[in-house]
């Protein structure tokens, strides 16, 4: 199992390394931050452009080969990222907004698929009464949404609720109530809050996709006769089910895990622009308006990072579950 | 997978009788017809264009005169969405005929060829999965602001494609063993033609499914580029840059929000049914005895707007 995991590994980090690569070449070809200066007032010459421009370390009259290397050199030896474009450290954003995005993006994710391997499998078992039908129907429509118009349904939502109620009920703006006076429960409470909506906007797509295919395997593992075996060597229904039904059931979801964490990550990106979470999505899309070279560079940094690693979460998970990928 | 000429007959009559028979694929066709024909006849039956502006009246509900009411400057919305959904829906075809053909292809070489081919074809194709398409399109947008919205199809094609295509290397390398295969290679047919001949329509029925699902999921991708002003682009409408306007308004003046968001939801629950329904249809392993296990196959299936296999090699795969 480990050499198989070694070599899962290798292969993601060479997939990294061309990744980011690629990546910084398509951010600086495609994107102009000379004329980000040239546009300031009153215009500075181009000799100062330049200056700056090299001092950041996005010069366009520097080969990108050798551009590259210097911000390559900088990230594996010293961990630094670059300068943004306002002459500030990346890193110091990057920090700052990772803990955001994560916030979303791991309870969205984990929240998703718990939900919606636990409906898929409930759905299986009560296989064509309403409450399967129900659940198939609202699948359907959830996965022809897309997420950015779902959070907008939820938002809307929640405008209505807020109006009728006559009091702010649910907040959707930001991750937390700026100036908030209390204790850690009422934090916690506010942070909750907070968490509902961009997090349900995440999650429900997640729950439709993973209920529809652990409905599936659930459904193929109910009929197979090493379940009838287990029920006939004595064991309950429910322990059958929960010991060799699930189990079995669950292996091809960790696959499906690192394809959808990808969706997961673009739908973050439009779910935090939406609810104003300064996050790594809306870095990305300010980062591209500004023409910041290095900021965009760190987000894909980042995207392909957690999409490699959540990869190799479901090769190891897959691993685990599985004997016969451990040889 | 292949089907013998007796049989060919009797193929087609039963993919028509399942067709007919799940009501999923008759409700979803229907409401593309009339969703085709309101986009392409309906703006004839008003005398507003998209591009009108009726300073008289802003931000009026829905009445005789503006069906869907108007916009904060004045637009008709009945006109906008219209043209929103045309541009919408023809975006949709086009990257899924693209991205289908794209990925048929270098999937069958893929899997044909084997080797080095193979090998590097699938580095490629997990590269392109490691970015979310979305990232890379939203970089190189601002530079194609002037090339116009057929730019931004083969865009969006080109990171539609490579989940099909690896679906479609693994049911070659299958293929590649069946007797037809070998016979048309030991005749000495040239690899191209054996792979257009006999490879891809035996991927057919997967990959008219595929092709329908890319449909929904390329209009859900269309639409959030262009909300966020990265796609379509003024004074060209979709409904994605309709939706981004009305949003502000939505819960004041709701018309000029729901319409849209209506539609678009309508047309990819559409798609989405007939992709399901053809997928009962056409699947060669389906037996129409064994209906009431049906379902047990829903396993194997791919789903319903969101295409499926991971961004990186899957387990067999990579220890093959």
């Amino acid at each position: 199992m480990l050499r198989y995991l070694a070599k899962r590994l290798a292969y993601y980090l060479v997939l990294l390394v061309a990744a980011v690569f690629l990546a910084y070449a398509l951010a600086s070809a495609a994107l102009d931050p000379r004329a980000y200066f040239e546009e300031k007032h009153p215009r500075p010459s181009t000799a100062a452009v330049d200056r700056q421009l090299t001092a950041l370390g996005i010069n366009d009259r520097t080969p990108v080969v050798i551009r590259f290397g210097h911000w390559a050199e900088g990230a594996v030896l010293h961990g630094d990222l670059g300068r943004t474009i306002h002459d500030t450290s990346v890193n110091a954003d990057f920090g700052r907004r990772i803990w955001v995005s994560l916030r979303l993006l791991v309870v969205g994710s984990l929240l998703g698929m718990l939900l919606g391997v636990l409906a898929g499998a409930w759905s299986a078992v009560r296989q064509y009464r309403i409450s399967d039908r129900a659940l198939t129907i609202s699948s359907f429509v959830l996965l022809s949404t897309p997420v950015f118009l779902l959070a907008l349904f939820l938002k809307n939502g929640a405008i209505a609720a807020n109006q009728a109620s006559g009091h702010q009920l649910i907040n959707f703006t930001g991750y937390e109530t700026p100036g908030l006076t209390g204790g850690l429960g009422t934090h916690l409470a506010d942070w909750g809050v907070h968490l509902l909506l961009p997090t349900l906007s995440l999650s429900l797509t997640g729950l439709a996709t993973y209920s529809r295919y652990q409905r599936g395997t659930m459904l193929d593992v109910l009929g197979s006769d090493y379940l009838r075996t287990a029920e006939a060597k004595g064991l309950t229904r429910r322990r059958a089910l929960l010991k060799h039904g699930l189990r079995t059931a669950v292996i091809p979801m960790s696959t499906l895990f690192a394809y959808n964490f990808l969706g997961i990550f673009t739908g973050a990106v439009f779910t935090e622009t939406i609810f104003g979470w300064h996050g790594m999505g809306e870095w990305f899309i300010n980062a591209i308006r500004e023409n910041d070279t290095n900021s965009v560079v760190a987000v894909n940094l980042f995207t392909a990072v957690t999409v490699l690693a959540s990869g190799f979460l479901a090769d190891t998970l897959h691993a685990a579950l599985d004997p016969r990928v451990r040889g | 997978m292949s089907v013998d000429s007796p049989a060919r007959a009797g193929r087609g009559r039963l993919v028509l009788t399942r067709l007919l028979a799940a009501p999923g694929v008759l409700i979803g066709g229907g409401t593309v017809l009339l969703l085709f024909l309101l986009a392409f006849v309906g703006p004839y039956l008003t005398h507003w264009s998209y591009t009108d502006i009726d300073y008289a009246s802003l931000r009026q509900p829905p009445s005789a005169d503006h069906w869907f009411g108007t916009g904060g400057l004045g637009q008709d919305v009945y006109a906008q969405t219209l043209r929103g959904l045309q541009k919408s829906l023809i975006i949709g075809l086009l990257v899924a005929l693209l991205s289908t053909v794209l990925a048929g292809l270098v999937g069958a070489c893929a899997g044909y060829f084997g080797g080095w081919t193979d090998r590097l074809l699938i580095f490629f194709v997990d590269l392109m999965l490691v970015f979310p398409g979305f990232l890379v399109i939203t970089i190189v947008s601002p530079r194609l602001r002037s090339a116009g919205w057929l730019a931004f199809v083969v865009l969006l094609a080109a990171f539609n494609w490579m989940i099909t295509a690896r679906v479609v290397r693994s049911m070659t390398i299958s293929l590649k063993e069946r007797e037809f295969v070998r016979a048309a290679q030991f005749m000495g047919v040239r690899p191209l033609r054996v792979i257009w001949r006999h490879v891809l329509p035996n991927c057919a029925s997967y990959l008219i499914v595929d092709a329908t699902i890319a449909v929904g999921s390329a209009v859900m991708s269309e639409t959030a580029l262009s909300y966020f002003g990265f796609g379509v682009k003024a004074p060209d409408v979709s409904l994605g840059t309709l939706i981004a306007d009305g949003t502000d308004t939505a819960p004041t003046y709701p018309w000029t929000f729901y319409f849209a968001a209506g539609l678009l939801v309508l047309f990819v629950l559409a798609v989405n049914l007939i992709g399901d329904g053809l997928r009962d249809a056409l699947d060669p392993t389906a037996d129409a005895a064994r209906r009431p296990s049906r379902r047990v196959r829903d396993a194997a299936r791919p789903l319903p707007g969101r295409r499926t296999d991971s961004p990186v090699p899957t387990v067999d795969e990579a220890t093959a």
